[in-house]
């Protein structure tokens, strides 16, 4: 009897334990999702900008990018991208503390990063396709050029969407320090496409 | 054991905040500088070794400080660390081609190398050309 009352609570004790220590919280569980997906899209990324460095490699005559490319105008949108990245992390820390307005506040500058980000992109290409006259398929240059910068600019406008529906939400007073995890999850992606055109803009652009 | 475990929760919730800003300054700077480097008169091999050392280090600023990567459980750290190995194998796996090509630029190509290597006629009809 008395043996069994010994040995009870020690087996309890360590099967309560287990769960409670498990890493997967609710919580961590959309991080640990977020940057799952980002290390698969990072492996879209790194298979494009590879074979892109193949084909350029290979290739005898290939063109020197700001030759043709603006360069000015691209450094700008790499700024615009750094700076939006700093918006994001205040309001990350905005929201940590509850400050709803300075939280509105950065994520909206977020989204008018990204939307800028945009527009200069978008004129860029008017000037490419409808001023120089390229196109995906006129050589290996215009056709990974507009490949790679396609498809983080794909990625640009859905944080731009991601972003705009968080923004929604915290209008709606919807996210409050508690839910911060949302916010920091959207800030892993925002960010992750921030690097990702560091990269680009450095071999796609400046080399 | 357990209380290592009771601690690090507690830990977790202690949140460190590093400086944006400072960050924010650092990748400005680092941008302007790649500018610099782009334009500076030097030879081609130094400009594209400093500008990819640079691109890495803008790169590695922003996932360690503004993905938190530096504060968070080494376990994501290696998670994160996956797909850069994987890149730079699969930037290795491409040298069989690349480097065949530029063989193939300088000498007449692929079947003439072989031939010389097997010291044979290896070459069959050309399927380019019509019979």
């Amino acid at each position: 009897m008395s043996e069994a009352a010994t040995v009870q609570p020690h087996v309890q004790h360590e099967t309560a334990v287990e769960p409670v220590q498990s890493p997967l919280t609710p919580d961590s569980m959309g991080k640990l999702g977020m940057w799952l997906f980002l290390c698969a899209d990072a492996m879209t990324f790194g298979a494009a900008i590879a074979a892109y460095g193949a084909l350029r490699i290979g290739n005898m005559n290939w063109p020197i990018p700001s030759t043709i490319l603006g360069i000015p105008s691209t450094a700008v949108m790499t700024f615009i991208l750094i700076c939006s990245s700093v918006t994001m992390v205040e309001a990350l820390s905005a929201i940590r503390r509850d400050d709803q307005a300075r939280f509105r506040k950065f994520l909206a500058l977020t989204v008018l990063g990204g939307i800028a980000f945009l527009g200069l992109q978008a004129r860029e290409w008017t000037h490419l396709i409808a001023t120089e006259g390229l196109s995906i398929k006129t050589s290996l240059f215009s056709g990974t050029f507009f490949l790679l910068t396609g498809f983080h600019g794909c990625h640009v406008f859905g944080g731009v969407v991601y972003l705009s529906v968080l923004l929604l939400r915290g209008m709606a007073g919807k996210i409050t320090a508690v839910k911060y995890g949302l916010v920091e999850v959207a800030g892993l992606y925002w960010h992750f496409v921030d690097l990702v055109w560091i990269l680009i803009f450095t071999f796609v652009y400046l080399i | 054991m357990s209380e290592a475990m009771a601690v690090s929760p507690s830990m977790e919730h202690e949140h460190v905040e590093p400086n944006y800003i400072a960050i924010w300054i650092y990748l400005a700077v680092l941008t302007v500088f790649e500018l610099i480097v782009a334009y500076a008169p030097i030879p081609k091999a130094a400009m594209v070794g400093l500008l990819v050392g640079l691109a890495w280090a803008k790169a590695v600023l922003v996932a360690m400080y503004f993905m938190h990567l530096r504060f968070e459980r080494r376990t994501l750290a290696i998670i994160a660390l996956i797909p850069v190995m994987l890149v730079t194998f699969l930037t290795f796996m491409l040298v069989p081609d690349l480097s065949t090509r530029i063989y193939a630029r300088h000498h007449m190509g692929e079947v003439v190398r072989m031939e010389h290597a097997l010291g044979k006629d290896i070459s069959g009809p050309n399927p380019n050309v019509a019979p």
